[in-house]
């Protein structure tokens, strides 16, 4: 009797999904027995959950290819995609850190929070070690799902409505670009492997005469530019952004972007390689338009909110020119410039929670107003984290954007790096702005209504910490992501 | 390092630990100040045993010709970026200079000061850090970290406790210089990349890349970019526009920084990188930095004699003064290099001294009008008297320190380029034309409105009268100055 052949599952490879979806899973259960004021008590526990992911991601480092690939080499967890694993699972820990006090002051402490934001996390998880588009759209939908209910998570306030309305419609809109695109590639390659269509394209040359196989990238390369918020498909970022809950905000705008970085680079580094002159051109563009269109509007933003969701639409312009660059310093330079991200930009939305009170949330700049001399330790934590994303050494903004820009030179691609150094230079100003209220201005709050919880504390401790070690000595961190680079 | 101690770390973070020491007593202002100038006082101390011992040191092991001492750790290693620090006579000077005008300015503000003393003190302290950082690194991304580390705390210092437009004085000075500085930085980049690709060794080390070969095109838009981080710090004609607003709103001890030492940096890098990196380049870019210079020197000059602000009429005479120093550099002759660094150290002590005094007339009277005042001499003759002898140093009277600065450059710069030698001699006179229209204004005429003004305290005459001898010393015999200077220099121009 002929035995059924067992496909190759490999439950290693997704060893960091499994655990943090079970805890998930579980946490929904435990959520019906906890009382609403004690929900703090699920956060701690994902976050023992996300303590623990960490474990198979450090075990599977430099583990040997047989035990990285699963599901038939659907899934494939190197190195490039541990270090976003990681990338995201710091985000949801310093997110997680700061959302209880949040939501209770908002009244809307509701258990789901926590497994929505592991679900999240499993899904970027997923996008990053996905080989095959079907496994990416899978990832791709289980964080777009959770995270549209995260962003209209306060259900009372009609801005987060706004932003969880908004933020599935656009969302909806580029997932079908990306779906289609994937059909369409498929239809033209017949495999839905990234390897498969690198081989189908290597084999067949014509391929680049083939209208439904351009279309069909193309497409792919809108639905990631959207997940990602590259103008000029940026436009739902800033409501979102404003609408959401703070915590939530801080956590959109590193994780799923992250994620969708590590999906665009993978299938167009592998199935494209010999044509990446074409599509480097067009990113070339995207990558200047982005940056631009990003720094110039956040210099007009009076909410500091906003201003921060159009400085992450400028800074997702600088990791795309390092996408551009193509070549290993670039790609590199992508993950440790994602990993400094996560740090400085939660730290900076950490602060700004702080600063708002129930009902009052006091996103004007203006209420920053002497905030630096009010409360001193604060003060200097958001100045570390606003000059990290000015770029200014010593801190790990600064080594990031260094090394991208040196994949850019390296890579030829001289222009781009000075429009981004010219970028970069135009965006101090609006970081500088917040500086000023904090430092120049006299203070017109007291701003006693200040509490920092052991928690939070933490979450800016880890985050002060994350930004100006690897930004004082980045050696270890360059190393990984450079041994993160999967070709 | 000397018996295995490391002096230029030691001297680079000295003052930032003293920055730290002052966190605990930041609610007593009285401990801080005395702490603070502690703190100046030691690094002073510490830089004026190195000079003294200067000649004792042996060449470094290991380190460039000219580096006596020279401290090399790895850092970065991944992208061959390293910790050196490293003195020749030229950073000698620099940071003899830096520390000596951190104490001057701790000093000044002592009074002024009232309000967040402590941050005050802290900021001139890291940039204290800062600005050493800046005269020792050698290697590039290294200089490029001090270069902006010692930007935040000016920023911070204009706008905090600056007076008038401060905020956007403050922005102001911020932006110019980092979009300068961004561009280095691409240049940096750049000659990292050629030189990793031509030799198959990537650094950032200065004395690698010196040796570096360059496509004279390329040379040409690398130094490009460097020369302008370093003119708008110097600052160099027409990019000087942030310096009047940055000194006229910064508090004394901001515009004594300024003017003494963050200005120099820039010159120092145009001497350090710019010119031994791309010697080619520089030698092409050379007649465009005279004409700045020169074009800077009457300019400078000629706008100061408008002014009705005292501060602002110093600034501008910064330009004037400034643009001597770019024309000594300009010429790059072994004289006119030493006149040049000589220059930087004559105007950190004038043009300092000068933004002290404004400052103490500025605490007593509250403004800064030439206009307001008249007939000091007869009511605070004390102050009088040092303010005629700084605006004569500063207008270049023979025998104070100036005039052997700007001598020396001429003197240099002759040979290689006459024509603009003769027009900044009008540059040599313009100054006399305002500084004694500013002293007879100020001094001589009759009192034009009462002012209750008290002569100088203790604190304030002392601070002068060591200014007072650094100027006289400097103009008298500036021989020692310049022996310290013959070795780097001769290296720097190739004629040891």
């Amino acid at each position: 009797m002929e035995t059924l052949a067992m496909p190759a599952i490999n439950f290693a490879a997704i060893m960091p999904e499994t655990i943090l979806s079970a805890v998930a899973m579980a946490l929904l259960l435990v959520n019906v027995f906890v009382r609403s004021e004690q929900k703090a008590y699920l956060g701690y526990l994902s976050l023992i959950g996300i303590l623990v992911t960490f474990f198979p991601i450090v075990a599977g480092w430099n583990a040997p290819v047989e035990l990285q690939s699963g599901f038939n080499g659907a899934v494939l967890q190197d190195n490039f995609s541990l270090f976003f694993k990681g990338i995201f699972l710091v985000s949801a820990a310093l997110s997680i850190l700061i959302s209880d006090q949040y939501m209770q002051r908002e009244g809307c402490n509701h258990g789901e929070l926590y497994p929505l934001i592991l679900l999240a996390t499993a899904g970027m998880m997923l996008m990053a070690s996905g080989t095959d588009l079907m496994v990416i759209f899978l990832g791709l939908e289980l964080l777009s799902v959770a995270l549209y209910v995260l962003a209209g998570f306060n259900r009372d306030k009609l801005k987060s409505n706004e932003a969880g309305l908004k933020y599935f419609l656009l969302g909806a809109f580029s997932t079908g670009f990306l779906l289609y695109g994937m059909a369409l590639t498929f239809g033209a390659t017949g495999t839905t492997k990234i390897a498969g269509i690198a081989a189908y394209v290597a084999a067949n040359p014509m391929i680049t005469g083939n209208q439904m196989f351009l279309v069909g990238m193309l497409l792919m390369g809108v639905g990631f530019s959207f997940k990602i918020a590259a103008a000029p498909f940026h436009m739902w970022t800033p409501d979102v952004y404003e609408g959401a809950p703070t915590p939530m905000t801080a956590f959109m705008s590193v994780g799923p972007k992250a994620a969708g970085f590590a999906a665009f680079l993978r299938v167009f580094m592998i199935a494209l390689p010999a044509y990446k002159p074409e599509w480097s051109a067009l990113l070339w563009v995207l990558a200047v338009l982005t940056m631009t269109v990003g720094n110039i509007t956040a210099l007009f933003q009076q909410d500091i909110k906003r201003m921060l969701a159009y400085s992450s639409i400028a800074h997702a312009g600088y990791v795309l020119v390092g996408f551009v660059a193509g070549n290993a310093v670039g790609t590199a330079g992508i993950m440790f410039y994602m990993l400094s991200y996560a740090f400085m930009n939660i730290g900076a939305f950490a602060i700004i929670l702080l600063v708002g009170r129930k009902g009052e949330p006091n996103n004007n700049v203006a209420d920053y107003a002497g905030f630096g001399f009010k409360h001193p330790l604060l003060g200097l934590a958001m100045s570390i984290f606003l000059f990290s994303l000015a770029g200014i050494p010593p801190a790990a903004g600064f080594i990031g954007k260094f090394y991208i820009f040196s994949g850019a030179i390296q890579a030829g691609y001289i222009w781009l790096a000075i429009i981004g150094v010219l970028n970069s230079a135009a965006s101090v100003y609006y970081y500088l702005r917040v500086m000023v209220f904090m430092y120049m201005k006299d203070p017109v709050e007291e701003f006693d209504w200040l509490k920092v919880t052991p928690a939070h504390a933490l979450c800016l401790l880890v985050a002060v910490a994350g930004v100006l070690i690897p930004g004082i000595v980045p050696g270890y961190l360059l190393e990984l992501a450079q041994k993160a680079v999967f070709f | 390092m000397v018996n295995g101690y490391p002096l230029l770390t030691i001297l680079v973070f000295l003052p930032l630990a003293g920055a730290l020491f002052l966190i605990p007593v930041w609610k007593r202002p009285e401990w801080l100040r005395r702490l603070a100038l502690g703190a100046g006082v030691v690094e002073l101390a510490l830089a004026g045993w190195l000079t003294v011992r200067w000649q004792a040191f042996q060449q470094a092991p290991g380190a460039p010709a000219g580096f006596l001492l020279w401290e090399d750790l790895p850092w970065i290693e991944g992208f061959g970026i390293r910790y050196t620090v490293g003195m020749d006579g030229i950073s000698l000077l620099m940071v003899i200079l830096t520390a000596f005008i951190t104490v001057i300015a701790l000093a000044v503000s002592w009074r002024g000061i009232r309000e967040r003393v402590a941050l005050h003190y802290l900021l001139i302290l890291v940039m204290e850090s800062g600005i050493m950082g800046v005269f020792l690194s050698l290697d590039l991304i290294l200089f490029y970290l001090f270069w902006e580390v010692m930007l935040v705390p000016m920023f911070l210092l204009i706008g905090i406790w600056g007076h008038g437009r401060r905020i956007y004085s403050a922005v102001k000075f911020f932006l110019y210089t980092m979009f300068g500085s961004l561009l280095m930085l691409l240049a940096i980049i750049g000659v990292y990349l050629v030189h990793g690709s031509e030799t198959g060794s990537y650094t950032f080390a200065l004395p690698a890349l010196v040796n570096t070969r360059i496509a004279p095109d390329l040379a040409g838009w690398l130094f490009a970019a460097f020369l302008l981080a370093f003119a708008i710090k110097v600052p160099l004609f027409p990019l000087h526009t942030w310096l009047p607003d940055a000194h006229t709103d910064a508090p004394t001890a901001g515009s004594v920084l300024l003017a003494g030492l963050l200005l120099k940096t820039g010159a120092y890098g145009i001497i350090r990188f710019g010119y031994p990196l791309f010697p080619q380049a520089a030698a092409s870019f050379a007649p465009l930095l005279t004409v700045l210079a020169v074009v800077g020197i009457i300019y400078g000059s000629w706008v100061a004699y408008a002014q009705t602000d005292m501060k602002r009429l110093v600034a501008y005479s910064s330009v004037g003064h400034m643009g001597f120093v770019a024309l000594g550099i300009a010429a790059w002759t072994p004289v006119s290099l030493s006149g040049s660094v000589l220059q930087m150290v004559n105007h950190g002590v004038t043009t300092g001294a000068l933004f002290a005094l404004v400052g103490m007339l500025d605490e007593r009277a509250e403004t800064r009008e030439i206009a307001a005042f008249g007939g000091l001499w007869g009511k605070i003759p004390l102050f009088s008297a040092f303010f005629l002898l700084f605006s004569m140093a500063s207008a270049g009277l023979p025998g104070l320190n100036n005039f052997a600065g700007e001598f020396i450059i001429l003197a240099g710069s002759f040979r290689v380029s006459p024509l603009a030698v003769v027009l900044a001699f009008i540059g040599i006179i313009l100054p006399l034309v305002y500084t004694v229209r500013l002293v007879q204004q100020l001094l001589f005429v009759t009192e034009r409105q009462p002012l209750a003004l008290a002569d100088i305290s203790l604190r304030e005459g002392g601070v002068l009268a060591v200014l007072a001898l650094a100027a006289i010393y400097l103009g008298v015999h500036p021989a020692p100055v310049l022996d310290l200077l013959k070795v780097p220099v001769g290296l720097l121009t190739g004629t040891p």
